[in-house]
């Protein structure tokens, strides 16, 4: 009874780059019944998302389809003229995009985007269509369904958006819709309610869907069956609770076991001891806007200290006031028990090298002209005043203890490393320094599981070594359970819970602290159904944090 | 709104100071120029005390700081001078001032109307051309009609404008007599009468101006054509003319208008080789000319109206640019 929708086979797909034409995918083939959800997962890079698009029959600028088939409905959508695919895109085949803020058009009111293509089709007039569009977004429990399309992109939150999206993407009632990460710029708590909204709709309309991710605890909630992907590659493919207890491949086991990595508690720090770093009673604002209220915590010697919270919690900008980026308004910050000028620009160098900075997005923070060797020396130089073969000699030095073979690098430009390894050369160039202290803000955030491992095992074996204080910034509890020694809490500018690691993750728990824990999605298929069952459907995620 | 109205309270200041320093350069510039008035119109022979006498009849024996407050307070009410080469010499330091040809403003008023005539019959047909000719190019880019429009577009505006006013000459008005060659406009024509007189002229200028717009309109959308949405616009099945009429223009605007505004400017400013071949009678003329008689009065003027279209233009440029972007249109 179920039929075939799509058909996908041996599908081989190029990219060019320099004159030549690379393979990207080399090979792939899935079937897909009506209604059904295809669960598509691996690393960034391994050809997630030009497959999602290669299935609507649209490639990106400087990719081609160069062998196999995409069968739609009977369609052949490698071969089929633009027109045929232009009237099958937006009417019959949706796409839900990674980042809903960059995909809707600024210049452009929710509703008009909403409503574009089922008018451009000819399937629903505009008045219909933005009646149907109200109704999506009550469905999707977005608040003030009959208001919110009248805004324009930037006046509606990530979340909102990307419901708002997935609202879009139901204006034609398609059969089948590509979701490419829709989730993946979420905190948690958000992430829970889009991801809720996407599959009861999914399920209402009865909607075949391909649900690209990276993270298998989000595609175990959503999927009824599973493709691992590895460099265009496909691994193996089954049955979601199949392929979750029995998984076949040595990579998807590999994948499996990524969260393992977590280091054991330490000590309770001595009473009495001076913490390296101690934030007191710091308020901030930017402008006049009070984004920090009253924050206090330590952090002591050779000891990792998580600053866990969604975006917008005052994380980042806790770290900008301790390193006198942003002076705060009141409260101040010691360092070894001495006072700190607030603004950076007061400070003495010995005191700027003692706190270094790792960062977010490697690529934006490293200078795109500059050669590994002088990223890494120029902090040599400027810190430790080491100049020529010294200088050489250290940078060499530190290319090693970041586990990179310095002849192979030291003259490579940022563009030809990968992302973990510019990750990597973001914390030589912290090291370099020779700091007591790194803020490491959100630095495993835009990187693959298996890679992210990779960064946190240097950055524990980096603090036995040389005895380094962390601060971790990061919205990911995995990640805090697995290189955090204390724990900060943090919501609205306010510290709502701090203590040791094993504590924190043993209730009871503030009532945020809880949510947020119990909004990691887990591997078991039904966790998501039973969360929902548990919390109510009107009280989860952000419904959730604004009713504390 | 309010702050809107605000950032225009505030760009209008801005403007204002801008004009003010620009008045003490134009100042300072004039005066160097070597030669002066008296002696010009007085020729190798005349006695130091004729000279002295036209000198102080003018003013021109006062330190330049006090001309300069003079002159600025003039023009702030308004006034600006009488010309010294329509001056009548024996009645000027008495009675007659600031009335008909004598008066700088007189003498600027028509020109200056003429000049603005062209300037927007030109952009009437620059402006909406050049962006048309760019939305196609984007939308056809690496074609044949893109790679003809850019050389076409591009030869245009590397030839000499009086080059150009030639050809133009030439087949309009020549060999196919459709055009008058000469631009004699005044003030008895009817409006229709006047665009066609002007059309010769303003046709050159397009050609000079239309290149910088069009390729700033096809720059801005091929720049935004590897957005996320542009993507999407295309996911949802649009015709590609859609996707960059609806999806990439409106978020293209800020850079088109800034060079529209440049542009614009320069129709204002820059246009006497354009005048002087088609005989027309614009303020470019009259700028030159004073300057070679020395007639300070008027080049002060022109130089003033001149930094005053740019500062102009340029505010109007950027607050559109503001309003074109939703974000400043409707804060959170």
């Amino acid at each position: 009874m179920t039929e075939q929708l799509l058909k996908v086979r041996d599908l081989k797909i190029e990219g060019r780059s320099d004159e030549t034409w690379n393979p990207i995918i080399n090979g792939a083939g899935f079937d897909l019944k009506k209604g059904e959800v295809l669960g598509l997962i691996g690393e960034s890079g391994a050809g997630k998302s030009t497959l999602g698009l290669a299935a609507m029959g649209f490639t990106r600028d400087g990719c081609r389809i160069s062998g196999g088939s995409v069968e739609f409905d009977g369609i052949d959508l490698v071969n089929a003229s633009a027109d045929v695919k232009r009237n099958l895109l937006g009417k019959r085949i949706a796409y839900v995009a990674q980042s809903a803020a960059a995909s809707f058009n600024p210049a452009h009111k929710l509703i008009d985007q909403h409503t574009e293509a089922a008018v451009q089709h000819n399937v629903l007039s505009r008045a219909d269509s933005e009646a149907d569009g109200i109704e999506l977004y009550r469905k999707l429990r977005l608040p003030n369904p009959e208001e919110i399309g009248f805004r324009y992109p930037h006046q509606v939150s990530g979340g909102q958006l990307q419901r708002a999206m997935t609202a879009m993407a139901m204006a034609c009632r398609p059969d089948l819709i590509i979701f490419d990460e829709p989730t993946t710029a979420l905190d948690v708590t958000t992430q829970i309610e889009v991801l809720a909204s996407i599959r009861e709709i999914v399920e209402e309309f009865d909607t075949a869907a391909i649900y690209i991710t990276h993270d298998l605890a989000v595609v175990a909630q959503m999927a009824d069956r599973i493709k691992v992907m590895l460099k265009g590659d496909e691994v193996e493919e089954a049955e979601t609770r199949e392929m979750l207890s029995n998984p076949k491949e040595e990579y998807t086991k590999s994948l499996w076991a990524v969260r393992s990595f977590q280091r054991p508690q330490k000590p309770a720090v001595q009473t009495g001891s001076t913490p390296v770093v101690s934030v007191k009673n710091v308020t901030a604002a930017y402008g006049k806007v009070k984004v920090l209220h009253d924050v206090s915590f330590d952090i002591h010697s050779g000891r990792t200290v998580a600053v866990v919270g969604e975006s917008g919690s005052g994380k980042s900008t806790a770290a900008r006031c301790i390193t006198g980026l942003l002076p705060p308004m009141q409260g101040h910050i010691e360092f070894d028990g001495e006072v700190l000028p607030l603004d950076y620009r007061k400070r003495n160098k010995m005191q700027l090298r003692q706190a270094q900075m790792i960062y977010q997005m490697a690529d934006t923070a490293l200078n795109p002209r500059k050669t590994i060797g002088e990223l890494i020396g120029r902090p040599v130089q400027f810190y430790m005043g080491l100049t020529g073969n010294e200088k050489r000699r250290r940078v060499e030095q530190l290319l090693e203890e970041i586990e990179l073979e310095p002849t192979q690098y030291i003259n490579r430009l940022p563009s030809e490393l990968s992302g973990g390894q510019k990750q990597r050369i973001g914390i030589a160039r912290a090291l370099a320094a020779e700091p007591k202290f790194i803020i490491c803000d959100e630095v495993t955030s835009a990187l693959d599981q298996l890679v992210a491992e990779g960064i946190l095992k240097l950055l524990a074996k980096l603090q036995d070594e040389l005895g380094l204080s962390y601060m971790f910034i990061t919205h990911d509890l995995a990640t805090v359970k697995s290189i955090s020694d204390e724990v900060v809490v943090m919501k609205d500018g306010r510290v709502v819970e701090q203590g040791p690691k094993d504590e924190m993750f043993k209730p009871p728990h503030h009532a945020y602290t809880d949510l947020l824990l119990s909004s990691v999605p887990e591997m078991d298929p039904d966790w998501l159904t039973d969360l929902l069952k548990q919390r109510g459907v009107d009280n989860i995620g952000d419904a959730a944090v604004s009713n504390m | 709104m309010a702050s809107i109205l605000l950032i225009i309270a505030q760009r209008l200041a801005l403007g204002l100071v801008t004009l003010f320093v620009v008045s003490i350069v134009i100042f300072t510039a004039v005066n160097l120029l070597p030669g002066d008035f008296a002696q010009l119109i007085l020729g190798q022979g005349a006695t130091p005390e004729a000279v002295e006498s036209i000198r102080r009849d003018l003013g021109l024996d006062q330190g330049p700081v006090v001309r300069y407050f003079q002159w600025l307070a003039g023009a702030v009410q308004g006034d600006l001078g009488n010309s010294f080469a329509q001056a009548n010499f024996a009645s000027f330091a008495g009675s007659d001032t600031g009335s008909g040809l004598s008066s700088v403003a007189g003498q600027i008023a028509p020109r200056f109307e003429n000049t603005m005539f062209l300037a927007g019959v030109t952009a009437m047909i620059a402006v909406p051309v050049a962006i048309t000719l760019g939305v196609l190019a984007a939308l056809f880019r690496n074609s044949v009609f893109d790679r003809a429009t850019n050389i076409l577009t591009l030869s245009s505006i590397s030839s000499p404008e009086f080059f150009l006013a030639y050809i133009l000459i030439l087949y309009l008005a020549v060999q196919n007599q459709i055009l008058p060659s000469l631009s004699l406009v005044n003030d008895d024509m009817t409006f229709l009468e006047r665009v066609r007189m002007t059309l010769l002229p303003a046709l050159t200028l397009t050609l000079v101006v239309t290149a910088h717009m069009m390729r700033m309109t096809r720059a801005a959308i091929i720049n935004l054509l590897a957005s996320p949405y542009i993507e999407m616009a295309r996911l949802k099945g649009l015709s590609p003319m859609r996707v960059i009429v609806k999806h990439a223009l409106p978020n293209a605007l800020a850079p088109i208008i800034n060079v529209i505004a440049l542009n614009l400017a320069y129709l204002i400013t820059g246009v006497v080789v354009v005048e002087v071949v088609f005989g027309y009678t614009g303020i470019g003329q009259l700028f030159v000319d004073s300057v070679k008689i020395r007639d300070i009065p008027v080049v002060q003027a022109c130089c003033l109206i001149f930094a005053a279209a740019y500062i102009l233009l340029n505010l109007t440029a950027d607050i559109m640019s503001i309003l074109s972007n939703p974000r400043l249109r409707h804060p959170k």
